[in-house]
């Protein structure tokens, strides 16, 4: 729970440390660190699921993730085809479980760091234009996290063929892109239980209420820009 | 919200009838505020019943045709699972989520002109449209999926089945240390919230494990359920936290219900063969 230095903080633009592992250079993944304490993001969420969410959750899509790759890489170099396919499922889950967790941590930040500022300049503009307000984004956001069946996330992402912010929803862990190749995720907001039930309980509504105190729209604007340039 | 005048009660299953609560509130799931009569012409019924309204007086809720259904309590007090599954989960799992998916389906059902008059079971193969499901799918699967998880465990339960649940269970999948193997693999690789099913498969005429995804319930394919686990995380989340695989174990050591198996068994043969009787020679 130390506070993390900058150098960890640009260590989470990729998707972890990356080891080499075997003979074909298998990359496996592994546990990204938080840019703040456990405690830094209350009273919007709790330490308790903070590092519950790190800790485990997170980390146990890492384990089943690195055990599928290497799965996979054994199955490949069988040539098991029945069995590469077989595998799909679970990497797209762990897998999709890994690339968005990732994004999350880096979507929140403690108050005293800009957490909850609304954003200037381009991605404001952007906002404004696809939304008519930043108002009316959040109560969207809003309305289709609390509307999600089950388990799943919602985003605001940009769409790099139509060059608008949009906001979209994904089920379980399936990563953004399987929803449109060209969308890039800015901002996601995890809406599975584990995300906010030892807190909020059933009120699901609320957590989404609060989480917007604790939003990076720092990082959200700077793949913005970055992105559609 | 439920009007004064009178109800029918419709109940569904055999378990319902053995496992009927034994506090006051509604522990029927079918109330009809206007004469039964109205059923039994369905061409005419809708509206007809809507020209009937004009001649009373009073107020419009209480001569409208509408179905309410009313909230099931579990059959046993909220913390009689301690302490495998707390007071606190049953108050939030039961008094919270299943009493929204309630509420938000009577309030749908408000606005339906096609759905009513359906017992509960009919009403999830009817919102499931085959395949289609209907806004309304969801609340009503999940009701009757809780209500069915809620009479699948007892206080003092777990321990083996007995009888000719362990026969058919011996028969089916070799033996019980295999099924239950083989279920709590279903439970933990479950990918997202679901549901965990012990059904009868009628055409197969065997026991199965069944996995389905957030509200579906094995009602739809036309499987007889026998027992059921929820493997949404807000059904183990304030007990167990991330740690599925101690809630699985925990349900099928100390909480399933094996006695509301055997009677849902019973029920299932009267509808699937599953062999002859041993009769003894002389």
């Amino acid at each position: 729970m130390a506070l993390r230095a900058l150098a960890a903080r640009k260590s989470l633009a990729g998707s972890g440390f990356q080891r080499i592992l075997g003979a074909r250079g298998l990359q496996t993944f592994s546990l990204p660190d938080l840019p703040y304490d456990y405690g830094a993001l209350e009273p919007a969420i709790s330490a308790e699921i903070m590092q519950l969410h790190h800790q485990k959750h997170h980390q146990a899509y890492i384990t089943n993730y690195n055990k599928a790759l290497e799965q996979l890489d054994a199955a490949i170099a069988k040539g098991d085809a029945s069995a590469v396919v077989k595998l799909q499922s679970a990497i797209k889950f762990n897998g999709g479980g890994h690339v968005n967790h990732s994004i999350f941590w880096n979507n929140l930040s403690p108050v005293k760091e800009g957490g909850g500022e609304p954003p200037h300049s381009s991605l404001g503009w952007a906002i404004d234009q696809s939304f008519g307000s930043f108002d009316a984004l959040i109560t969207k956001m809003n309305a289709e996290g609390a509307g999600l069946q089950g388990s799943g996330w919602v985003w605001l992402a940009l769409d790099k063929e139509l060059k608008k912010v949009v906001v979209e929803t994904t089920a379980n862990q399936d990563p953004l892109v399987t929803k449109g190749a060209s969308l890039v995720p800015l901002l996601g907001i995890d809406v599975w239980e584990h995300a906010y039930y030892l807190q909020y309980k059933n009120v699901r509504p609320d957590y989404l209420k609060n989480i917007w105190k604790v939003i990076n729209w720092k990082y959200a604007s700077q793949v913005y820009e970055k992105e559609s340039a | 919200m439920i009007s004064q005048t009178f109800y029918c009660e419709m109940l569904s299953s055999l378990t319902r009838a053995m496992l009927s609560s034994s506090s006051p509130p509604p522990s029927s799931h079918l109330l009809l505020t206007h004469s039964s009569h109205c059923l039994k012409t369905p061409n005419l019924s809708h509206r007809q019943c809507k020209q009937q309204k004009r001649w009373t007086h009073g107020s419009q809720r209480a001569s409208r045709v509408v179905a309410y259904y009313g909230l099931k309590e579990p059959p046993y007090k909220l913390d009689a699972l301690e302490p495998y599954m707390s007071r606190r989960t049953l108050e939030v799992h039961w008094g919270g989520h299943h009493r929204n998916y309630l509420e938000g389906l009577n309030k749908q059902l408000e606005k339906s002109d096609i759905l009513y008059g359906y017992t509960f079971d009919e009403l999830v193969k009817a919102t499931y449209n085959n395949g289609n499901p209907l806004p309304e799918f969801n609340n009503a699967a999940q009701v009757w999926n809780h209500d069915f998880f809620w009479e699948s465990m007892q206080p003092g339960g777990g321990d083996m089945p007995k009888l000719g649940v362990l026969e058919q269970i011996e028969k089916d999948f070799g033996s019980y240390t295999s099924f239950r193997e083989k279920f709590i693999e279903a439970a933990l690789t479950l990918f997202g919230s679901g549901w965990v099913w012990l059904v009868l498969k009628r055409e197969e005429r065997q026991l199965k494990i069944v996995r389905t995804s957030n509200a579906i319930c094995p009602l739809v394919w036309d499987d007889i359920p026998i027992i059921c686990l929820d493997m949404w995380e807000h059904a183990y989340y304030l007990d167990y936290k991330n740690e599925r695989g101690k809630y699985v174990d925990t349900f099928m050591n100390h909480l399933v219900s094996w006695n509301a198996a055997m009677v849902r068994m019973a029920r299932a043969e009267a509808f699937v063969n599953l062999g002859e009787p041993n009769i003894p020679v002389a």
